[in-house]
C-alpha cells in the first residue's frame, strides 16, 4: 500500500480498502523507522492524524474533497505552514512558527491532503547536496537499498554502511528522500537552479519544475525571486500531473503568477510521441558527464527515434555561461532577500543590545551559516555601484541570450529537449564534502539551471540504475506553459524504461497490504 | 599544462576540435545522439585577465552593507573565487542586448484593487518577535554606525 502511486492509493481510499487514518498511521510509523535518513525536520504527528480523521469522516459521508483527500504528503521546510515550525534548516529561523500557510500548502490542505511534516534541505535552499542544513545531512534511501548494497564492494560488516551512504542531492533532498522511501505519496520542493530535479534524479523519483509563473510562490521563503518555483516530487508522472492540477493557477497574493486560466489535465493512457520533434542540445554533453549517463542519453534518443519521433541535435550556444550568470544573479537576489532577517520581527535575535546595527550584525552572524553569508557578501559585491553594470546588468544581458537560445530552438520546430539531469549518480557523503558548497553547486547545477534562467518547465524522469545500483534520471525541458505536452512525453518515456522499484527493507516490513509492483524490465 | 580551478573533472589543455556538426537527417546516421567530446567550460584564471585582490576598504564596506562579517580569511578567499568565477561573463558579447529582469516581461503584473482584504493579525505577528512592548517591536538605539563600536572586532578590523 505504501509503495503504490498517489492515484492508486486514492482509488483504494475511495473504495474503502484502506482508511485515511490507517494510511496516515502507517506513514508515520515508517517515518519513525527511517529516521536515520534524516529526511524530516518536523513531523506533525498530531495534526496529521487529526487531518486524517477529518478526511475519514468526509469519505464516510461520501463527500471527499477530491483525489487528494486523505493522501499523506510532505512539504519542504522553506514553505510557511501555519502553526508549524518553519526553519529553512537555519539557525536564523529555528523556533519560528509561521502565522500563515503558503498558498500551495493551503491549496493542498483545502483538498484534504494530510500534512505529515516538513522536510530537510540545505540551509535556505542553497546547495546541491542537502548536506548544509543545521539539522544535518539527508541520506539517500538508495544507500540502504538491496540494489546498492549488492553492488557495493564488500568490506567489513555494517560499519561501512555508515561510511558509504550517498547524498540525496539538493536542495530538496528531504522531500525527495521522503517520497523515495515511501513515507509520503508526494512532496513539495522548490526549484531555483535544479533543487527539485537534482535530488529527484539521485533518489529515483519524478521531479517537476513548472513554468515560472504557473504556481504561486506566496509563502515560499524566497531565494531568487525571478527564478524560484515550487517543485513537485512524486513517484510517477501521472501523480505529478495530479499535483500540478491542484496547485497551478493565478494567485492574487503572488502577482508574478500569470492570469491565464489553468485547466487541470489528465494524461493519455497511451501517449503518442511519433509526431514530436525531440531536441538534443549538444552543449549538455558537459565535461564530467559520466559515460554511463551519456550512454543512457543516447539510448533514450534512440527510443524516441524508433517510436517515430524526429530527433535532432540542437545548439544552445550560451549554455556554458549559464552557470556563471546564475551565480551572479542568484547571489545578488540572495543578498537582497536575506536582508529581511534582522532579528527584529521574527527569527533568531542576538543578545547584543548596543545599537540596532550591531544587533542586526550579530544576529546575522549567529543565524546564518558560511554558505549563506558567502552568498550575501558576493551578492553585495556584484551590486556595488562600481560593479553594477559590470556584473549584475551584464548577467541580466547574458540571461536574455540564454533565454533567446531556447526561444530559437523551440521556434525552429523542436517540441521537447532531452538532456541528462546530473553529471553522475549520487556520490558518497564523505566524497561530496571534500569540495565546498559553491564549487559543488557550480558543478551539479550545470544541466538544470538554464531552465530556471529561461523560466521553462522541466522534469526529471528516473531512467535506470547505474553500475553502482543508484538511480540515474534524464531531463525533459518543454515550452513555457506547455506542461501537458511535457508530461505526456515524460509519461511515455517512463512507460518505456520501467524504472525498478527500490527494495528497501524498512518499507517492505511496514507494507503488508495491497501492493502494485512494477516489473523491472531494466532499461539499461 | 594549465591549472584549472573548477573541480577535479575538467581536463587541462585545449579540447580537441569537434567532429563536424551533424545535420539532422532521417536516415541511418546517429545525428541525433549526443556526440563529440565534452564541450569546453569557461576556464579558470588563465583565460581571464589577472584580477586584483579586493581592497580592505571594499571588504569593510561590504561587511557594513551586508551586516554580515567575513569571519576569517576563508571567507575573503571565497569572495575572491566568486569574483573570479563571475569574471568569465566578460567573455560574452552582449552588445545591443537588453538586460532581462523577468521571464514574464511580455506580460503585465497583476495589480489588485486597493481594498483591504485581510489583516488584523497584530497578535500573531507580534508572537514571533522576541522583544515587544504592547504593539511595538523593540529595537536597540539606532543611528549608531557599526564601526564606532567596541565589542566585536570583525576579522578585517583585527587584521589591519
Amino acid at each position: 500500500m505504501l509503495r503504490s502511486s498517489l492515484r492508486q492509493v486514492s482509488a483504494a481510499l475511495k473504495e474503502g480498502r484502506v482508511t485515511p487514518t490507517e494510511l496516515c498511521q502507517r506513514c508515520l510509523a515508517l517515518i519513525k523507522s527511517t529516521k536515520f535518513l534524516n529526511a524530516y525536520i518536523t513531523v506533525t504527528e498530531e495534526t496529521a492524524l487529526k487531518q486524517a480523521e477529518e478526511s475519514e469522516k468526509r469519505r464516510k459521508r461520501g463527500q471527499p474533497l477530491g483525489i487528494l483527500d486523505g493522501i499523506p504528503i510532505a512539504v519542504k521546510d522553506n514553505f510557511n505552514t501555519a502553526g508549524i515550525e518553519t526553519t529553512c534548516a537555519s539557525n536564523m529561523l529555528k523556533g519560528y512558527i509561521s502565522p500563515y500557510n503558503a498558498t500551495v500548502v493551503q491549496k493542498l490542505l483545502d483538498q484534504g491532503a494530510v500534512l505529515l511534516g516538513k522536510t530537510n534541505l540545505d540551509e535556505f535552499a542553497m546547495g546541491s547536496g542537502s548536506t548544509d542544513g543545521v539539522f544535518g545531512p539527508v541520506r539517500n534511501p538508495w544507500s540502504y537499498s538491496k540494489q546498492y548494497k549488492e553492488k557495493s564492494v564488500p568490506k567489513s560488516h555494517s560499519e561501512d554502511e555508515e561510511y558509504n551512504w550517498v547524498i540525496t542531492g539538493g536542495s530538496s533532498g528531504g522531500s525527495a528522500a521522503a517520497v523515495s522511501s515511501f513515507t509520503c505519496f508526494a512532496a513539495l520542493g522548490s526549484d531555483t537552479g535544479g533543487s527539485t530535479r537534482n535530488p529527484a534524479a539521485h533518489c529515483g523519483v519524478v521531479g517537476l519544475k513548472p513554468t515560472y509563473g504557473l504556481i504561486s510562490r506566496h509563502g515560499l521563503i524566497p531565494l531568487v525571486n525571478s527564478m524560484d518555483v515550487p517543485g513537485i516530487l512524486t513517484r510517477c508522472v501521472d501523480d505529478a500531473a495530479v499535483l500540478l492540477g491542484s496547485l497551478a493557477g493565478h494567485d492574487p497574493k503572488d502577482s508574478t503568477t500569470i492570469q491565464d486560466d489553468f485547466k487541470p489535465f489528465e494524461l493519455p493512457d497511451l501517449p503518442d510521441v511519433s509526431k514530436l520533434s525531440i531536441g538534443i542540445p549538444k552543449e549538455y554533453h558537459a565535461p564530467g558527464l559520466s559515460s554511463e549517463i551519456l550512454s543512457l542519453w543516447s539510448k533514450a534518443a534512440d527510443l524516441f527515434k524508433n517510436a517515430g519521433a524526429k530527433v535532432v541535435e540542437v545548439s544552445l550556444p550560451h549554455t556554458r555561461y549559464s552557470i556563471v550568470c546564475y551565480h551572479v544573479l542568484c547571489t545578488a537576489e540572495v543578498a537582497s532577500n536575506m536582508a529581511r532577517f534582522d532579528g527584529l520581527e521574527y527569527g533568531h535575535r542576538s543578545d547584543v543590545k548596543d545599537s540596532t546595527e550591531s544587533m542586526y550584525a550579530a544576529t546575522r552572524r549567529e543565524g546564518f551559516n558560511d554558505v549563506v553569508r558567502g552568498r550575501i557578501l558576493s551578492g553585495n559585491y556584484f551590486l556595488l555601484k562600481q560593479n553594477y553594470e559590470k556584473y549584475f546588468v551584464k548577467a541580466q544581458k547574458v540571461r536574455r541570450l540564454i533565454a533567446n537560445d531556447f526561444g530559437k530552438v523551440f521556434g525552429s520546430g523542436v517540441d521537447i529537449l532531452l538532456t541528462p539531469t546530473t553529471l553522475s549518480d549520487a556520490v558518497p557523503y564523505t566524497e561530496f564534502i571534500q569540495e565546498d558548497n559553491r564549487t559543488r553547486s557550480a558543478q551539479d547545477d550545470i544541466l538544470t539551471q538554464a531552465a530556471n534562467m529561461a523560466g521553462l518547465p522541466a522534469i526529471n524522469v528516473p531512467t535506470a540504475l547505474s553500475e553502482r545500483g543508484l538511480p540515474v534520471g534524464l531531463q525533459f525541458i518543454g515550452r513555457s506553459f506547455q506542461e501537458k505536452q511535457l508530461l505526456t512525453v515524460a509519461k511515455w518515456f517512463e512507460k518505456q524504461v520501467q524504472f525498478p522499484v527500490i527494495q528497501l527493507e524498512e518499507a517492505e516490513r511496514h507494507d503488508n497490504g495491497v501492493f502494485q509492483h512494477q516489473k523491472s524490465a531494466s532499461f539499461s | 599544462m594549465r591549472v584549472l580551478s573548477l573541480g577535479r573533472w575538467l581536463r587541462a589543455g585545449r579540447v580537441p576540435p569537434r567532429e563536424p556538426a551533424s545535420r539532422p537527417s532521417g536516415h541511418r546516421h546517429s545525428g541525433h545522439r549526443p556526440q563529440g567530446p565534452p564541450q569546453e567550460l569557461p576556464q579558470g584564471p588563465s583565460q581571464v585577465p589577472p584580477q586584483q585582490k579586493v581592497s580592505v576598504e571594499v571588504l569593510e564596506h561590504l561587511e557594513h552593507l551586508a551586516l554580515v562579517d567575513f569571519r576569517d580569511s576563508e571567507g575573503v578567499e571565497r569572495l575572491q573565487k566568486a569574483i573570479q568565477f563571475a569574471d568569465q561573463l566578460h567573455e560574452v558579447n552582449t552588445d545591443g542586448v537588453e538586460p532581462m529582469d523577468s521571464v514574464l516581461e511580455d506580460r503585465c503584473l497583476y495589480l489588485r484593487e486597493d481594498d483591504v482584504t485581510e489583516g488584523n493579525c497584530t497578535k500573531e505577528l507580534l508572537e514571533n518577535a522576541r522583544e515587544t512592548v504592547e504593539e511595538y517591536f523593540v529595537a536597540p538605539p539606532g543611528n549608531i554606525p557599526l564601526v564606532k563600536l567596541e565589542g566585536q572586532k570583525t576579522f578585517l578590523q583585527g587584521s589591519k
